[in-house]
Order: C-alpha cells, then sequence, then structure tokens
C-alpha cells in the first residue's frame, strides 16, 4: 500500500490481525483514527459504549468468550485513564487485550498539553507490554507485536498510544508482517522431559492425588487433553473460579471449588490429599487462605506456562513448565490407569455434610425471602447448562459460580484477581458479541450494576441479546457479611437505597420485569430467556444472607466455616 | 531469612520507559533500590542494567523471575558480593586553598590511590574509584578539609562465572 495515513495503517494493522469488532469512545487525540473508522465501517464494527471502562471490560468480555484477542480505542487523557482499571482487570486475569489510545502530538509531549496524560507511565506495572508510537513508520511493526505478546504465552494486556501527528502522517508505503517472535521473549518455557517423568512417577505412585485446576486449561484450549488426563488417572478435581467450565459441572471426577467460598470437601481434603496437582493456576491467595498451613502433607506438581508463577507462593516438588495443552499431552502416556473411587468417596461424604447445612437451605428454600441460590437454580432449569453466566464481584458471585451448571467451556466470565466491582454487565456485552449464538446471563448484585449502569445504552443501541439478572439486597452483601462476621454487626456504609431498576431499564427502552415472589420466580426467569432481545430481571432478595461456606481470610482451608 | 546484598545484571534491548517497568517491579513489593547504573554493554545495542539491592534469598529469586518475565528483557542474573567483581566511583570537589596550604591532603591523596583529575584556582577535583569502604573512607578523610561537593556511582560489576547472553539470544531467536 502506497501513500496511506498513520491512521489508516492503524485501521490496516487491526484487518490484518483479523479484528472485526473494536470497543471505545471517541475524542480529540483520536480522531484521525476515528475517521478512518467510518471509512472501513463495513469491516469494523465499532461499538461505541458509555464510558472508557465498559470498553475495556466488553473486550474482556469478548476475548474470554471468542478466544481471540479484545481491542478498546480511546482518546487521550480521561478517555486513557478510565482505561485502567480494565487493563489491571485484564493483567491479573491474563485477558488477550489490546488497548489503543490517542495521545496529543509529539511536539506538545511534556507540555501539559490538554488532555495530555503519561498513559505509558501509568499503565505500565498493569499491561504486559505498552509502547508509544511517534512515527508512522512504527505502526506496523508495534501493533504485530502487540497482537504477539497478547495473544501468545500466558495472555495479557497491551497499550499501544499514538501520538495525533503520528496519525496524520502520510506513509509513503505500508506493509504488514504478523509477528511470530521477538528475540527477547519467550513465550513458552521449553518442556522438560526429566520433570514430566518426575511427575508421573509421583502421580501413579500417589494414593490421594488431587487436582487443582485454573484457567490455564481454558486460556491453552486444554480442555479435551485435561479431560483424557482425569478419565485415565481417575483423579478428582476441583476448580479455581476462573478455571470453572473448563469441565462440566456433572463430570464424575469434578468435586467442586476451591478457596474462600468453595465447596467443602475440596478445601479440606487439600489438606489430606498426598499429591497436589496443580494444572494452570496460581495459588491466589483467596484459593489458599493461610500458605503456612496449606497442603503441607502433599507433594505438589505444578504444570505451568509462567516461570515467575513456580514456588512464587507454594513451594512445588515437581515444576512442570510449559502450554498445559502441550505438557498434559505428554504426560498422559506416561499416566498408569486408574480408579480412586474410595478416596473419591471422602468427597462425596463432606459434600453430603455441605448439603445438608448449606446447600438444601438455598437452593431449595422453601419460606422466607428469596435466596440467591434459588435464582440460580431457576437460571439452570431454564437455559440446559449451555448459556454463559457473567458475574460481577460480591456474594452474587460466588453463589452464581457455586451453583451454575455448564456444559461448555469459556461459559464463565468474571473478574477473578482484581475483582472489579462493575466488570459484568460490559463484559456480558462483548461476551455476547464474542459468541452471539449462545445465551448470555449477567448476574450482577444492586452495587457492582450501578458501577457500570451506563452501558445499558451500549446493550440498547447494541440490540445485543444479553439477558441480565440483578440481586439486589439492598446492601453490598459481601462488604456486609464481613461487617457482621468480622465488625460486630457494625453496617458502615453498606446499605443502599436503589433507584427503581426497572423504570430505569424501561428508559432504555430494554424490557425489563421485578420479582419477590418465589412462585412467580421461575416464569420471569423463563419470559426472560425467551424475550428475543436483551432483558433485565430484578429479583428482590433476602436483605442479609451469607455466603458459606467460608474460609475466614487468613486461615486455613481446613478451617473452612459451614456456619 | 536473612537479607543481603545482591547485584542484579539486566540485558535489555534499548527501549524508551524500559527503567520505569523495571523499577515498578521493586515499587510494587516496597522493595528500595540501593543503587543503579546502565550503560550499554559489550553486545551492541543491547543494554545492561546493575542493580543492588539488599533482600532475602527468596525475594531475590522472585525479583529476577518477574524481571525476566518483561518483554524488552533478553535476560537476568542475580549474584552476592562473593560472586561479582564490582566497583564504584566517587568524585570530590575540594577547595583549592586546602591542596596548597594542608601538607596532609597531599598525603590522603596518594596513600589513598585517588587521582586529581582537574586543578583550578578555586577548586580541585580528586576521583577515586574502588570498594564502597574505600570510597567513605576518603569522603571522612577530606571532609574536615572542606567538602564542596561529592558524588558516588552505582555499582558496576562483572560477574566470575559467565552470563551466557548471547546464547539466550540465540535460543530465543531459533525457536
Amino acid at each position: 500500500m502506497k501513500n496511506i495515513s498513520g491512521a489508516e495503517a492503524v485501521i490496516h494493522c487491526l484487518l490484518e490481525e483479523g479484528v472485526d469488532i473494536l470497543f471505545g469512545y471517541p475524542g480529540g487525540a483520536i480522531m484521525p483514527v476515528y475517521d478512518e473508522l467510518y471509512k472501513f465501517e463495513n469491516k469494523i464494527n465499532h461499538i461505541l459504549v458509555r464510558h472508557e471502562q465498559g470498553a475495556t471490560h466488553a473486550a474482556q468480555g469478548y476475548a474470554r468468550s471468542s478466544g481471540k484477542v479484545g481491542v478498546a480505542i480511546a482518546t487521550s487523557g480521561p478517555g486513557a485513564t478510565n482505561l485502567v482499571t480494565g487493563i489491571a482487570d485484564a493483567q491479573i486475569d491474563s485477558t488477550p487485550m489490546v488497548c489503543i489510545t490517542g495521545q496529543v502530538a509529539s511536539s506538545l509531549l511534556g507540555s501539559d498539553a490538554f488532555q495530555e496524560t503519561d498513559i505509558i507511565g501509568i499503565s505500565t506495572p498493569v499491561t504486559k507490554w505498552n509502547y508509544q508510537i511517534t512515527k508512522a513508520s512504527e505502526i506496523s511493526e508495534i501493533f504485530a507485536k502487540a497482537f504477539y505478546i497478547a495473544k501468545s504465552g500466558r495472555p495479557g494486556p497491551v497499550l499501544i498510544d499514538i501520538t495525533k501527528d503520528a496519525q496524520f502522517e502520510i506513509l509513503k508505503t505500508f506493509e504488514y508482517k504478523k509477528c511470530k517472535k521477538i528475540r527477547s521473549y519467550s513465550s513458552v518455557p521449553a518442556m522438560d522431559n526429566k520433570s514430566l517423568k518426575n511427575a508421573a512417577d509421583i502421580i501413579n505412585n500417589a494414593k490421594k492425588p488431587f487436582v487443582v485446576w485454573g484457567q490455564g486449561v481454558i486460556l491453552g484450549n486444554a480442555e479435551n487433553e485435561f479431560k483424557a488426563f482425569l478419565e485415565k488417572s481417575g483423579i478428582p478435581a476441583a476448580w479455581t473460579i476462573l478455571g470453572l467450565s473448563a469441565l462440566p459441572t456433572d463430570h464424575p471426577l469434578n468435586v467442586g471449588m476451591v478457596g474462600m467460598h468453595g465447596n467443602y470437601g475440596p478445601n479440606k481434603l487439600t489438606n489430606e490429599c498426598d499429591v497436589l496437582i496443580a494444572i494452570g493456576m496460581r495459588f491466589d491467595d483467596r484459593v489458599t487462605g493461610s500458605l503456612n498451613t496449606y497442603a503441607k502433607q502433599a507433594k505438589i506438581i505444578h504444570f505451568e506456562i509462567d516461570p515467575a508463577e513456580v514456588n512464587k507462593n507454594v513451594k512445588v516438588d515437581v515444576a512442570v513448565l510449559g502450554d498445559v495443552k502441550e505438557t498434559i499431552k505428554e504426560i498422559l502416556p506416561l499416566i498408569k490407569s486408574k480408579n480412586h473411587d474410595k478416596w473419591i468417596d471422602e468427597f462425596h461424604n463432606y459434600y453430603k455434610i455441605e448439603y445438608d447445612k448449606v446447600i438444601d437451605n438455598e437452593y431449595n428454600k422453601k419460606k422466607g425471602g428469596l435466596s440467591m441460590a434459588e435464582v440460580i437454580k431457576s437460571i439452570n432449569n431454564n437455559t440446559e447448562g449451555e448459556s454463559i453466566l457473567v458475574t460481577d464481584v460480591g456474594q452474587h458471585q460466588m453463589v452464581a459460580c457455586r451453583y451454575t451448571k455448564f456444559k461448555l467451556s469459556k461459559s464463565n466470565i468474571t473478574s477473578g484477581g482484581l475483582g472489579t466491582m462493575g466488570f459484568a454487565l460490559p463484559a456480558a456485552l462483548g461476551a455476547k458479541i464474542g459468541d452471539p449464538k449462545r445465551e448470555v446471563i449477567a448476574v450482577i448484585g444492586d452495587g457492582g450494576f450501578q458501577m457500570t449502569i451506563q452501558e445499558l445504552g451500549t446493550i440498547f443501541q447494541t440490540k445485543a441479546a444479553v439477558k441480565i439478572v440483578i440481586l439486589n439486597n439492598n446492601f453490598l452483601g459481601m462488604v456486609r457479611q464481613w461487617q457482621q462476621l468480622f465488625f460486630d454487626k457494625r453496617y458502615a456504609s453498606t446499605e443502599m437505597i436503589n433507584p427503581d431498576f426497572v423504570a430505569i431499564s424501561k428508559g432504555y427502552f430494554i424490557e425489563s420485569s421485578k420479582v419477590s415472589e418465589r412462585n412467580k420466580l421461575d416464569d420471569e426467569v423463563k419470559k426472560m430467556i425467551n424475550h428475543n432481545g436483551p432483558y433485565l430481571l430484578e429479583v428482590m432478595i433476602e436483605k442479609e444472607e451469607n455466603v458459606f461456606p467460608m474460609i475466614p481470610s487468613g486461615s486455613s482451608v481446613s478451617d473452612i466455616r459451614l456456619e | 531469612m536473612k537479607k543481603r546484598n545482591y547485584t542484579i545484571s539486566i540485558y535489555t534491548e534499548n527501549n524508551v520507559g524500559l527503567l520505569n517497568r523495571i523499577s515498578a517491579i521493586f515499587l510494587k513489593r516496597h522493595i528500595n533500590i540501593r543503587s543503579v547504573t546502565s550503560s550499554e554493554s559489550e553486545i551492541p545495542n543491547i543494554y545492561r542494567f546493575i542493580i543492588v539491592v539488599k533482600v532475602d534469598g527468596e525475594q531475590i529469586i522472585k525479583l529476577v523471575k518477574q524481571i525476566e518475565k518483561q518483554i524488552e528483557v533478553i535476560a537476568a542474573f542475580y549474584h552476592t558480593d562473593e560472586e561479582t567483581i564490582y566497583l564504584e566511583t566517587a568524585l570530590y570537589k575540594v577547595n583549592s586553598k586546602s591542596l596548597f596550604e594542608e601538607r596532609q591532603i597531599q598525603n590522603i591523596i596518594k596513600k589513598s590511590r585517588a587521582n586529581i583529575v582537574t586543578v583550578k584556582p578555586e577548586y580541585f577535583v580528586i576521583e577515586k574509584t574502588g570498594w564502597r569502604e574505600e570510597t567513605e573512607d576518603l569522603y571522612h578523610k577530606l571532609k574536615k578539609y572542606g567538602l564542596l561537593q561529592f558524588v558516588r556511582s552505582g555499582r558496576i560489576s562483572v560477574s566470575k562465572s559467565s552470563m551466557e547472553i548471547s546464547k539466550h539470544l540465540k535460543n530465543n531467536e531459533n525457536e
């Protein structure tokens, strides 16, 4: 291509990378690129969000449901700083994302020009990589690198800042070559056969082996290899919140969730297994509780793509570095066929205790206010486990992840590491656009919903058929729960006087209804699912419900409480 | 675990903002950088940072892994003081009067194997390269004669064992 502007070059880079969706918001310093987007609107669909934070979460939701790189675009200054929360979220949850920001002209850099901000400096600690383009000639190479870095190895967010003069500058020639390697970057560490063999020996000799898997299985597209490994070895497996949906809920070896609000058995038995096999997870503190009392009795094997995660929180006996799709495939022939029925019974026994003390009371609740679990049960009954669940952060998130039944992978989208309230509404929009054939159900609390409530406008404008379920208890429920348990019920600033969500939804021309009675719940959920288009269902739930089981912060996994 | 001095050697591409990215790793963990030096390395256009921190044996491993993880970092290594040959350079600006009036000062310079870099009617400048204790010692000795300025460089060091940076580059290029 000859004699094109830097701004047009940006569009061609995106097209070369197969980008057909952008989430963004225009402004002064990015206008040349928007002008080109106008010309290319039949090739790239730009989704106009209502706040730049929404663009990042939508791009994240898109990336997580489609497996592709999500792209967000914004102007300089406040446009760029509004991206930061989503970038930090993508960094800690390893979501492939490219963010493009406009910047003041290079001659003005450092002059405190209008809408100038040092977004490179600000975003450095929360990006996998970032770069400021000041010359149009850099565009092609930098975009190629950005997409390669975002999606290769352990994925993550990349930010490209482009000065306005670089967007206007005319390039004599433009050509694009996809990036396949960078000499200073090794995306996947080399697999080591010795550690594979050591791991296999330990697994084959284990009496009570236990698998904990994370998002690595999903990011590595390793669901089949992972399932084959479990089925051959007969090892029970539990998920971290980001690993959820990689293995169907009803798989006999799926024993539930680990962590602070995980299931009773997997947490208790973490401290009774003899071999703990961690696959594509990073021993987050919400998973491990106190490290001093975490699986001390067990030999630990860690399948991991990021060398910096090995021995970071938990000292391991064998680290199997590499892409789990490869390493699990390689270890499979070395694994002996076994069953561990007796050991799995221990999980079932703990499940019975949890069922009697917790699950039955909330999932099959018969009187009093509606429980969060009942709402999830109704969604389960009406979706057959094939929809995508998007959750925000808090009590509803824990309950939805605990009770939703999944058949398909890439079906659970939530803010895990950063715990970003306001994530779900824009992420659900992105998830729907990333996988339009599937039902997307966003379960959101009344607090988080109001953090990005403006994205109802984007949902209305795009007609994305997102189903929004607000679990409304007029409280910031998780904080209130902690205040009840650990701060003598001093409910400081957690009670919310909420607006009429149904009226707000109607204001955005989104169909909506509200339910608070048990006998009407199922019909309302059915109505929502069957509605052709976006829908908001507000469910009034019990005001002061607590999420159990619970490992109090800083306690051991074996000290998990049922009440 | 006991804290001690570690010298971290980081080989990097020559890009704007990389120092910021590396220092952010220390900032996030509330670790104070004791000294930092950066210059082009033995390989053209590849830069070498030398950072000295006082941390424990577990922290240094985690820090170096986080540094290596950065895209434009080619490789990072860490060494204890015993595993490196290291020096610092200090400059001392002293009032010229004392050079001519105080006999003692010439002895100090000679004994400490420092060099006089420049002499002007108003001041003269002494350079001393060596270990921290040596430049420190000279500082205390000269202080009483009226030090106008004193500055010490960050540590520069080479490791006793080899850091196979060219091999690293080749491996990544052949991947």
